[in-house]
Parts: C-alpha cells; structure tokens; sequence
C-alpha cells in the first residue's frame, strides 16, 4: 500500500496542527490520503503558505509607477527604461546550508536564478548576504567554506557574475546560518512571463532533469527548528546541477523567444505540488496529471514521492496546443527531458493519476484560499536607553582603535570569499564585489543596474522598527554611493520561532519599519521570501530582515567607486556638519569589541534625511563633482575613510573636532551619511547649500601611506590593508 | 586582409558561457561578428582562426574539457588545424585544446584548491614565431582577469625544458599591482599561455575578452587580441 489513509500523527509528522488536520477533514469531506495530506501539509508549510507573516506583509508598499510586477510571482519586475524591466528576487536556503554546506547554497543559487529565468529574463547578475556563527566556532570554517564554494560551484557555472553581497559572523547563528541567494535579470517589459495557467485542455509539460528522491519535502523541514537530530535530515536537501540549469536555463529563454509558452512555473520549494497547484490556481482551473509520465530517475517512486521531490532544474509548463513540437525540439537540441505529463482542466481540482488509479484528487481552492494565516501575538517592545559616547570610550588613539577594528572579522576583506565567485563572467562588469553596490552594464546600452544586500542584526535586535527601517535605508545609500537611482526593494526575512511572542515582535516591528522607510525612500517591495523557526535547541538567531535593492544609472560612465583616484582631493562628508564632534556608539561595531556590546537604542533613522542626502549625492555624481564615494557604515567615519585610503592606496590628514568625545565622532554609526572625494570642495558645498544638506570638510588625500588623524595619530594604510586581508585567510587556514 | 573580412568562429558547447563575450570583443575589434558554431556541428565553413571559448562545456564533472574535446565539432577543428589553420582557446578553450592534444600539458586544479577570479598580470615571452605574440611587446606586461578552478598547468620536467627550449611559453604570471601571489593556480614555471610548436595554436587560462575596455576595469586583453588578430590578418 503505497498510498495509505493518513491520521492526525502522520499530519503531525509533517508539521500540521490539530486545527490544520480538522481542516483539510472537512474540507476535503473524508480522510486524506498519504500523497494528499503530504500536499497540503507543503502548501501549508510556513515557507509556501506565509501563515505567520503574511499579516505584516500585506502592510508594505508594491506599488509605485516603476513596478510591473509585484510580489506574487515568481519574482518582481521593474521598469528602468528604454522598454527593459529589472526581474530580481531574494530568497533563502538556510536549513538546507547547515545540514550540507555546498549543495544547499548552491541549489539555494539554482532557485533563485530559476525564480528569475523563469519570468523570461535572462539572469545577469547575482549576489548573496551570508551569516555565520562566530569566527571560532568549530563548525564556521566547515560551513563557511561549503558555502562559498557551493555559491561559486553554481553560479561561476552557470556563467551568471556575483558582483556582490554581505557576509557576517555572530555566535547567534552557531547553529543556524543564515544563506540569502538574490539573483536578477533583464527581460523586454512587454515579454515578462507569468505562472497562471489558461485554457483548458492546454497541455502541462515537464521539462529538465528528472526527478529523484532528494529533497523530499523540504519546504516542511524548512519550517521547523532545528536539533540535535537535524543531521539526520540530510535527505531532505537537493543536489543541484549547474550544467543541467545552465540547458534548462538556454532551453527556456530560446522557447520563450519562439511564443510557444502560456505559464511557466519553475519546481522549487515543495517540486511538483507548488508549480502544479499554483499555476492551477492562479488561472482559477484545474489540472490533471498523470504521474506515470513523470521523468523519473529512479523506480518505483510513488506518488507522495513524485509529488514532494525537490529535485533541481525542473520547470512545469503549460503550452499552447500547436506549439508541442517546436519546443520539444529546442528541448531535444539541449538535451534535456520534455515530456507532456497532463493537461489544463476546468474542474478546480488537482487530480492525480498512478499506476491506472487516482492518487489524488482534491479541490484546489482550500489548498491556498483555506491556507491558514495566523495573526500570532506579539509583546509591547520597550525601547533600550540611549548610550552616552563617554560611558564606554577612553583616551586611546583613534588610530589604535581603528587598527584593531579594521583587523576584527567584522570589517576585515571579504577577498577570500569573493574571489571564489566569478564576478565578471557576461563582460559587463563595471563594479564587482568590494564596493557599496555592484553595478553591471545593460547588456549593448550605456545605462548600468546597481544592486546591493543588506542588514545590520544588532541595530534589528536593539529596535526592530529602527533596525527594519535602518536596513532599507543603507541599501539605498549603497545604491545612491555609486550614482544611482534606487527603484526597489526585494526583502529576506529571517528569523525565528513565530509562536514566540518576542520573535513575532521582532518580525513584525521591523516589516513595519521597512515598510516606512520604504515608502519614504520611494523603494517599494517588488518580491521576497519569508525564513522562520530559525533556532536550534530553542535559540534564536539575531533578527536579519535582509533588504535586497536594485537601481538604475542613466551612463556607467558616471558612476563612481570607492577608490579615489589621485592625492589632493578634499574628503568631505554628506550628511554632518561642521560643528559634529561627537557620535551615535549605541548598537555600533565600536561597542561591540570595545565594550562587551551593552544593550542601548541604535542609531535613529532620519528618512526625510536620507532621500534628501541621496539625492543630492545622486546628482552630485551625475555631474560629475564626485571622485569616489563611500556610505558610512559598520565602524563609522575612521573605518569609511581608511576603506577609501586602502582601496585607492592612498594617505590622508583628517581634521579632528576640538571638544566632544573623539572616540563617538570617530566610530559613531549616525546614520544618513556618506564620505565624498572630491577635487573642488566649493562647488559642492555650494550646491549642498542649495539643497538643505548638511556637508563638512574633514581632510585632504595626500600620496603618504599615513593616516592621521590631526597631529601624532596616525596609521599605516598598508599595515591597515595586510591586517584586513590577513583575518579570513588566516580563520581558513586554523 | 583586413580585420572586418576575417572569418572567425567562435565554439559554442552547451555550458560555454563565455562564448558572448567572446563574439561581442571580436565584434568590437574586427567591426564584424564571429560566426558562433555548435558543438554539434561535424564542419567548419573555411576560417582564418577558431576560437575555443571559457565556460564548462559539459558541466566539467569529469576531467574539465574531456567530453568537450570528443565532441563532432572538434574534429572539424582538429583538421583545420592540420592545415596550419589558427586555433585559440581562452580558459576552459584551453583546457579543451590540451584534451585534444593540440596542446601539450595538463590542466590541474589550482594549487590553493579553490576557484579564482582576479586581475593577473602577464610577461609577454619571446617564442617561437606565433600570430599570437609576434605582436605584442616583451617589455609591455599585461594586466587582465583569470576566473577558474582548474588553470594549475603541468607537464614533466622534460616536456617544460622542451617548451622553454622551442620558445612555446607565451604567457607567463608575473608580479604587478593585483592584491595577492602573482601566479594564482600555482601553474608550473608560471605559466598561463602556450603555443603549439609551430606556433598556430594557443591556450590561455586568463580572458582577455573581459578586458577590452577601460569601464571593465582595463584594455589590456583588446590589446591581446588585436594584436593577434592583426598578425593572422597581415
């Protein structure tokens, strides 16, 4: 009996609740069958269903004149122009990442890079945010060395850049990482593809590897915590193919050229049963399949089997009825399965066939109209007090504290990780990893996207409502720093257990705060994904709501990096004014190594503050007063400039403020801000004047190899430099 | 001839992925488009130089380029060399061009057992006469990206003396402003590019194809190129 009557505890194995288990019973009218109740236990999962989030979801801005696509779909799309939109997504693979390092990134890249093909856009760019236990935990050299590798074993394959992404180390993730894959594309706005199915009796086709018994039903283990005996579930994570995506990637952009393809919907979380079931649903029909038709790559797989498979570089799709054959030729030319397993039905139920009997037949309506959504309770957050600069700084040199920070596993080079991605693959490169945002070329044109991820926990920990808001905000400044206009934003929520009150809190104080700041910074939420029950043993992670934004600029050959070019130049910081003489150290890098991390507020968010400083930096680039620019961020102003000394191998005299506390101006992470080079320091203050933003001049770039702050306190920035690249390379070696 | 009216095909397998950037460089160089061949294909139309492009042409589980090199294309490439016909491959190009024998030596995994992507910087050597230097200067280094896995080039002792003897070495990694070694796979005697004895045939683990340009971080691998296509021209 391969196909048993299930009771509550099977559906309890899966992860369903006694009132979900009551459900599907009336719903369906009788008890469901092993294959059925394994459907709806996916769809029902909190990675397919959003039950716990979707409450707060619904509260972010989609819409704007850019957006053509919202969340929804497969992934988001937005206009920038000349007729092309912007197709991008984030998405997580932490669970799978724990368990087995390389395959669960690099099928965590498949997915997401199928996510965007999948709406016809040729994927050109990738980049991920990583989060790691602390340095000297015994698991983080394993994890973050299959991580990396698995990212780059994909992508570097599928000939797809990562030209950026963040990578952080806490012990709150000791047994939990967190591994986020955003991947965009360009399409044609009038060619964007979408997963509702139509037409009745329209064929349903398989395409791409077959499927196997990897990965079976993963979405359920994702939305579960984790323990002791989560090696145990190795199973559960797929294998992915980065030549076979790479055929089925070529495959599917070639047909969609050919105006073959209806929907199309790729076989990610949950395989077989989410691509079937929405794609029905959304064209508000039924679909039948006949699971004997399946490419299998084994025998005997049974239906509950075939259906909850995640077995990589699968699509289904439903084409029109004249159009079989010239597809299963361009599927034939990439060798690649195509096979017709059922067709599009008026029924509103998913049926399905096995071995000359019905496997399953249910409606489809409560499979996702009936998904339960929970509105969990949450606790009243009670703000930490505000840290006064002098109750944890001292006399130090600035230069000493900087020369210890720059070394910390915080702000020392990701060199050893990005090296491992292939960053310029597609030829149109102009920044790759390193920077503030990475920027590619619009493949034939002048005009260039830039991306970036990003997230500081502890700000989201001590203020979810700041820490939400402050992630958009600093993925906004990323994109302004290069000199372009930010769009939207594709968002990663990652966090933990919902059913407790402080972590629901968490979620949803900071969805608010995003919200918020991204209604202000005109950045709506276009796409996302949603990660709970990331705990092991009853431990949560540190909040990590990861903002993934994408901009646009008119012509690359404005765009400005980090590095400034030649000595001389004034450097100058958007955002502060000349009488600043102090910082926010509350939540910042600075209190964690120096002073054991005391719980107080973060940095507050001033958003009017940051639209009016970004677009005036926008502009500033545009016409060409800027040399190099960099967000002032982890680390503050010291840690800014002596980033920009080392990425032009250059020298500089700052100016310190007379009074204050040095320590808070030097490392205070105040928010808004951004450091300029620039050779003529009148005309942009002049402009700044214009515009109500606050600038101030706070030293000079000269060809030394010194970084001085005032007179006596100095630094070397090669010594700076070899101590930055010197921290990860050594955790690597042990 | 000039450049505009050179007949240049650039491989395609199914996991070349720089078989783009490839034609767009020629593109830009010749003002003409390469002609991109499949890996099917048992012929060749007549050509001046057959390009080999970067990528992982069959996913590369098995030994990188093996299953490429027994493809039908290549023997339409293997007589085309046999004719004193130029032939160039760029990365996984040269790794192919070794498994078919066109080119000596092997293509091991990099010394640091990891993949790599950064700017090198290239000596030109003084070699046998080859279209592929006779251009380029010796005193001029070159600076442009390597991005693989497998770019660590072997031979035996007595195969290296040979190179170096018949002046096969074209290429060799040397010290210049990229952070890092100088040589990033660990590739005996520092190699990253090699002709055959008669100098027709060329293999290079860096892609001078992503460097044509200043916006792309550098021109040096236009510079390449060009002076590779010219001499095929002249």
């Amino acid at each position: 009996m391969s196909n048993p009557e299930m009771t509550f505890e099977n559906a309890a194995s899966m992860g369903l609740s006694k009132d979900e288990w009551e459900l599907i019973l009336t719903r369906l009218g009788r008890t469901p069958n092993l294959c059925e109740l394994g459907i709806f236990s996916a769809m029902w999962s909190e990675h397919c269903s959003y039950k716990s989030s979707k409450r707060w979801l619904k509260t972010m801005p989609v819409d704007g004149p850019q957006v053509i696509e919202g969340p929804g779909e497969n992934a988001g799309a937005v206009d920038i122009g000349d007729g092309l939109a912007a197709i991008f997504k984030i998405e997580s693979h932490n669970h799978p990442s724990y368990i087995e390092p390389y395959q669960g990134a690099a099928t965590g890249v498949g997915g997401i890079l199928r996510d965007v093909f999948t709406m016809g856009a040729r994927p050109v760019a990738l980049l991920n945010a990583l989060r790691f236990g602390a340095a000297d935990h015994e698991k983080t050299r394993h994890l973050l060395g299959g991580v990396v590798s698995g990212i780059g074993g994909y992508g570097n394959c599928i000939g797809i850049p990562t030209v950026g992404g963040e990578v952080n180390f806490d012990p709150s993730y000791n047994g939990n990482i967190l591994v986020n894959a955003m991947a965009v594309g360009l399409a044609n706005s009038d060619r964007i593809f979408r997963s509702a199915a139509t037409g009745p009796g329209n064929p349903v086709i398989y395409v791409g590897a077959k499927t196997g018994r990897d990965g079976i039903h993963g979405a359920t283990m994702a939305s579960a915590e984790f323990s002791d005996e989560t090696e145990s579930k190795r199973p559960t994570v797929q294998v992915g193919d980065p030549f076979t995506g790479k055929l089925l990637m070529e495959a599917c952009l070639e047909l969609m050229a050919s105006d073959s393809v209806l929907s199309i919907q790729d076989m990610g979380a949950a395989g077989l049963t989410s691509s079937s079931v929405e794609m029905a649903s959304k064209g508000g029909l039924g679909m039948e399949i006949d699971l004997d038709l399946v490419p299998a790559r084994e025998d005997g797989m049974s239906a509950y089997e075939l259906m909850l498979s995640e077995s990589q570089e699968r699509m289904l799709m439903v084409l029109k009825p004249d159009a079989t054959d010239t597809a299963r030729e361009i599927f034939n030319k990439w060798d690649l399965d195509f096979m017709p397993i059922g067709r599009v039905t008026e029924t509103g139920r998913l049926v399905l066939l096995k071995d000359g009997g019905t496997a399953c037949d249910i409606p489809l309506a409560p499979l996702v109209d009936d998904a339960p959504e929970y509105d969990r309770p949450t606790v009243e957050f009670t703000p930490h007090p505000t840290l006064e600069s002098a109750a944890i700084t001292n006399e130090a040199p600035i230069s000493d504290i900087l020369g210890r920070l720059m070394q910390t596993i915080d702000l020392a080079s990701r060199r050893w990780i990005y090296e491992q991605y292939d960053s310029q693959v597609m030829a149109d490169t102009i920044q790759g990893p390193g920077g503030d945002a990475g920027l590619i070329r619009v493949h034939g044109s002048n005009r260039g996207l830039a991306m970036t991820t990003d997230c500081t926990p502890r700000y989201v920990e001590a203020d979810p409502r700041i820490g939400g808001a402050q992630a958009v905000a600093e993925a906004y400044r990323n994109i302004c720093a290069v000199g372009a206009r930010p769009l939207a934003i594709t968002n990663n929520l990652n966090f933990g257990n919902p059913e407790k009150p402080d972590i629901m809190t968490q979620l949803a104080q900071s969805v608010i705060g995003m919200g918020e700041a991204a209604r202000a910074l005109d950045t709506p939420v276009v796409s996302g994904n949603v990660s709970l029950y990331n705990e092991t043993d009853g431990r949560a992670i540190r909040p990590c709501p990861v903002v993934g934004m994408v901009g646009v600029i008119d012509d690359i050959a404005a765009a400005v990096g980090v590095a400034p070019k030649k000595s001389g130049q004034t450097l100058m910081v958007i955002g502060q004014n000349d009488s600043c003489n102090d910082g926010w150290l509350g939540a910042s890098l600075y209190a964690r190594h120096l002073a054991d991390e005391p719980l107080a507020a973060p940095p507050p968010v001033d958003l009017d503050a940051e639209r009016r400083h970004g677009e005036f930096l926008q502009a500033q680039i545009n016409k060409g007063h800027i040399a190099a620019a960099h967000d002032i961020g982890d680390g503050g102003l010291a840690v800014a400039v002596a980033e920009m000394c080392i990425a032009g191998g250059m020298g500089a005299v700052l100016s310190c403020p007379e009074g204050g506390n040095r320590h808070g101006w030097a490392f205070g992470e105040d928010q808004g801000r951004y450091l300029v080079a620039v050779d003529d320091p009148d005309a942009v203050a002049r402009a700044a004047n214009d515009m109500n933003v606050d600038i101030t001049i706070i030293g000079v770039l000269n060809g030394d190899d010194e970084l001085k702050f005032g007179s006596g306190d100095a630094i070397s920035v090669t010594q700076m430099k070899h101590d930055a690249e010197a921290t990860i390379p050594a955790l690597m070696q042990g | 001839m000039s450049l505009s009216s050179m007949r240049i095909a650039v491989l395609v397998f199914p996991g070349s992925n720089c078989d783009r950037d490839m034609m767009v460089a020629i593109e830009r160089l010749t003002g003409r488009r390469p002609a991109l061949v499949w890996h099917k294909e048992s012929s060749l139309d007549p050509i001046d130089l057959a390009i080999v492009p970067g990528g992982f042409s069959f996913g590369d589980y098995l030994r990188c380029g093996a299953l490429a090199a027994r493809s039908p294309v290549i023997d339409a490439v293997l007589d085309h060399a046999a004719r004193g016909g130029a032939v160039m491959g760029v990365c996984n190009g040269f790794q192919v061009l070794v498994e078919t024998g066109l080119l000596p030596g092997v293509l091991m995994q990099n010394a640091g057992l990891k993949y790599v992507c950064r700017n090198v910087t290239l000596k030109v050597c003084e070699t046998v006469d080859s279209p592929f230097t006779r251009n380029l200067s010796v005193d001029t280094p070159l600076t442009m990206p390597v991005a693989h896995n497998e770019g660590n080039y072997f031979a035996t002792d007595d195969e290296l003396a040979r190179l170096e003897d018949n002046g096969q070495i074209a290429f060799r990694y040397t010290d210049g402003a990229a952070w890092g070694p100088a040589n990033p796979n660990g590739a005996a005697l520092d190699i990253a590019g090699i002709v055959s004895s008669n100098g027709r045939v060329m293999g290079m683990m860096p892609h001078p194809e992503r460097a044509i340009s200043a916006e792309l971080g550098g021109s040096d691998g236009a510079t390449l190129l060009r002076g590779c296509l010219e001499a095929l021209a002249s």
